[in-house]
């Protein structure tokens, strides 16, 4: 069920990721590349061994933790309960694991994106999921992952994974997103 | 040079011309004289049709009754001025709009009123008034407004305008005979923003305050939030998220340019302009939780006006530019605290309820409107700050972000119907209700525009 809501999660940032159209009405506001997700890089450079010739493809895939369906690595959402920005225990191995991944990797970015339910004010809500994210962002910089590799944003209520307005669908909204560079 | 000589001198390098008809107080001749040089920026745009349609669910106790009769050759121009008056008027809900039709003929000028056709119908004033053309394809639009029982002028004008100008003309016109009415400016020739969500469609629109004349400011398949006008009119500040981030936009209305005014490391929202509009409050996160920065129009270096180890958001200015209202949970649950407007020792401010956010000073300064959680509802509420007095002004629903009209009079707000978003307005005594719907799509983040006057 996790995984299901976390590839859901996954596909709506993708689909979410298209351009931003400026329309305007006379004149142009300033322009500005769009930001279009790409694919990552097939080959990432393996974090220890060279691959031997003939075994690139799997050397590959196996190198990155990051997309192997099995790492923990590969989940990337914490959720809360309501008015909580406690990281709870069935997700600190998740944090614990993506804190590792960036101490051993301290070329590597993320951004923590907080989200909240649809209740209250948008703004107060914006600090919410603030709030969440810098949790997240708190544990990991105690388990070794440094300041200037993580930023930290919210969406507030502004990006639901459920539109519904039951107590079930506010849970799966109440959640912060690790996001990687070039990811 | 005042201020009197310097609309005289835009007046004369502008084609507009207003004249007052019969006795007119000097300073208020000027106000109009401004209010119709400013029409111009609003027309320069296309007009379109009204995508929002707005219905009174709700009225005053007492209503004035007033005859509208037909402008003489009303129908030379694109809209009937004496049904946009009357639309406005009965709009408010201050007004009971009377039926002037079968008598004739229709009264053009104060001779021509036989006064006891409308005191029959129970008027106890009534607008007359002509359209004809002049020199240059415009128009002189007359209007005067008579009081039945005196059978004496009240106010008087003259409008020298283009085609285009005829709406907001008779806004201007309604403006006129709800100020001499009432006792209060009307806020009728004033503008609103809003956000429309049509699917994963973002669309920040502006409209005139009855809902026509809708545009498209900025489009986006990322969420567009918090709308705030700069107190000139002549721009709007907002938050978007095409950045995958909240980034804080100043975007100058007639030329579309804008610029990211905050777009600092984290989250940047929230704006609110000084009364001056040379500043705007932000919500920053760049030095870690969510605080109250202050920041130039233009840009600049943010100043930090908070300092506490929680949540400082949602500032707003008082009107007088000294105070700042915010929303915190410093003290463990959201409530509404003052400081100065230069950053300082908070007061708190609300009391009751564990869930107080989204101040905002009326225009007068002597109250704040917010909402306030109870259950799971949220409702728009109105504290007196002299007193601490509150006042709920809608119940029931799930009720956010009030924004007052310029007069004070009604606040406009967003709330959810049938499962969509729309807005709607209450006068800031809770009696008057209005619900105003869009054709399509969700409708929220609601601010109203400032007078169009001042600058």
């Amino acid at each position: 069920m996790t995984r299901i809501l976390v590839s859901a999660a996954l596909a709506i940032l993708l689909v979410g990721c298209g351009t931003t159209d400026v329309k305007e009405e006379g004149a142009p506001v300033e322009s500005r590349s769009p930001t279009t997700t790409t694919a990552p890089p097939v080959t990432q450079t393996p974090a220890s061994k060279k691959p031997t010739a003939g075994s690139i493809k799997t050397e590959s895939v196996a190198a990155n933790p990051l997309k192997d369906p099995g790492n923990i690595l590969s989940k990337r959402t914490i959720y809360f309960d309501y008015d909580s920005s406690v990281v709870k225990d069935e997700y600190k191995p998740l944090v614990t694991a993506h804190a590792r991944y960036l101490t051993d990797h301290r070329g590597r970015r993320v951004v923590i994106q907080g989200n909240t339910d649809e209740r209250g004010s948008r703004e107060y809500n914006l600090a919410l999921g603030q709030r969440r994210a810098d949790s997240v962002k708190k544990m990991m910089m105690l388990l070794g992952a440094s300041d200037n590799q993580i930023e930290t944003v919210s969406f507030g209520e502004e990006k639901p994974v459920a539109t519904g307005s039951t107590e079930a669908d506010w849970a799966k909204n109440r959640r912060a997103e690790i996001v990687y560079d070039n990811d | 040079m005042n201020a009197v000589a310097r609309q005289q001198r835009r007046a004369a390098s502008n084609p507009i011309r207003t004249v007052a008809l019969g006795r007119l107080r000097p300073a208020a001749w000027a106000w109009r004289v401004c209010g119709l040089l400013l029409l111009l920026l609003g027309l320069a745009l296309q007009p379109a049709g009204a995508a929002l349609t707005i219905e009174i669910v709700g009225s005053g106790e007492r209503q004035i009754p007033v005859a509208i009769a037909p402008l003489a050759s009303e129908g030379t121009l694109p809209h009937n001025i004496s049904e946009i008056v009357a639309a406005d008027l009965t709009r408010s809900g201050l007004f009971r709009v009377i039926d002037a039709s079968g008598i004739t003929p229709i009264p053009v000028e104060p001779g021509d009123i036989r006064y006891s056709d409308w005191s029959a119908r129970g008027a106890e004033s009534i607008v007359i008034g002509a359209v004809a053309p002049v020199a240059g394809g415009r128009y002189e639009v007359r209007f005067r407004l008579m009081d039945v029982l005196k059978q004496a002028q009240l106010a008087g004008f003259s409008y020298t305008i283009s085609a285009t100008q005829t709406r907001n003309t008779a806004h201007r016109i309604a403006d006129v005979i709800y100020e001499k009415l009432i006792g209060v400016p009307g806020a009728f020739a004033t503008r609103i923003t809003y956000v429309v969500k049509r699917g994963s469609r973002y669309e920040l629109q502006i409209a005139d305050a009855d809902g026509f004349n809708e545009q498209t400011i900025l489009a986006s398949n990322e969420p567009i939030i918090s709308p705030a006008w700069s107190p000139d009119a002549s721009r709007i500040a907002y938050v978007s998220f095409e950045q995958k981030k909240p980034v804080v936009y100043v975007q100058t209305l007639a030329t579309s340019q804008r610029r990211a005014l905050a777009n600092f490391r984290g989250s940047n929202s929230s704006p609110a302009w000084s009364p001056d509009g040379r500043q705007l409050a932000v919500v920053l996160t760049r030095d870690g939780n969510s605080q109250i920065y202050s920041i130039g129009a233009d840009g600049g270096a943010p100043r930090r006006l908070t300092s506490s180890s929680a949540i400082d958001t949602e500032p707003n200015f008082s009107p007088d530019g000294r105070w700042i209202l915010f929303t915190s949970d410093r003290g463990g649950s959201p409530q509404i605290y003052r400081m100065p407007a230069s950053g300082g020792a908070a007061e708190r401010m609300t009391f009751n309820g564990t869930y107080n956010v989204s101040p905002r000073y009326s225009p007068d300064g002597k109250s704040f409107a917010f909402v306030q959680r109870e259950g799971g509802r949220f409702s728009i509420m109105l504290q007196e700050i002299g007193s601490g007095q509150v006042i709920p002004l809608t119940n029931g629903g799930i009720d956010e972000s009030p924004s007052f009209a310029p007069n004070g009079r009604m606040l406009l707000y967003a709330s959810i119907r049938g499962g969509r978003g729309i807005l709607a307005a209450v006068s800031n005594d809770g009696r008057i209700k209005q619900r105003v719907t869009a054709s399509s799509g969700d409708v929220r983040e609601p601010a109203w525009g400032p007078m169009q006057k001042g600058f």
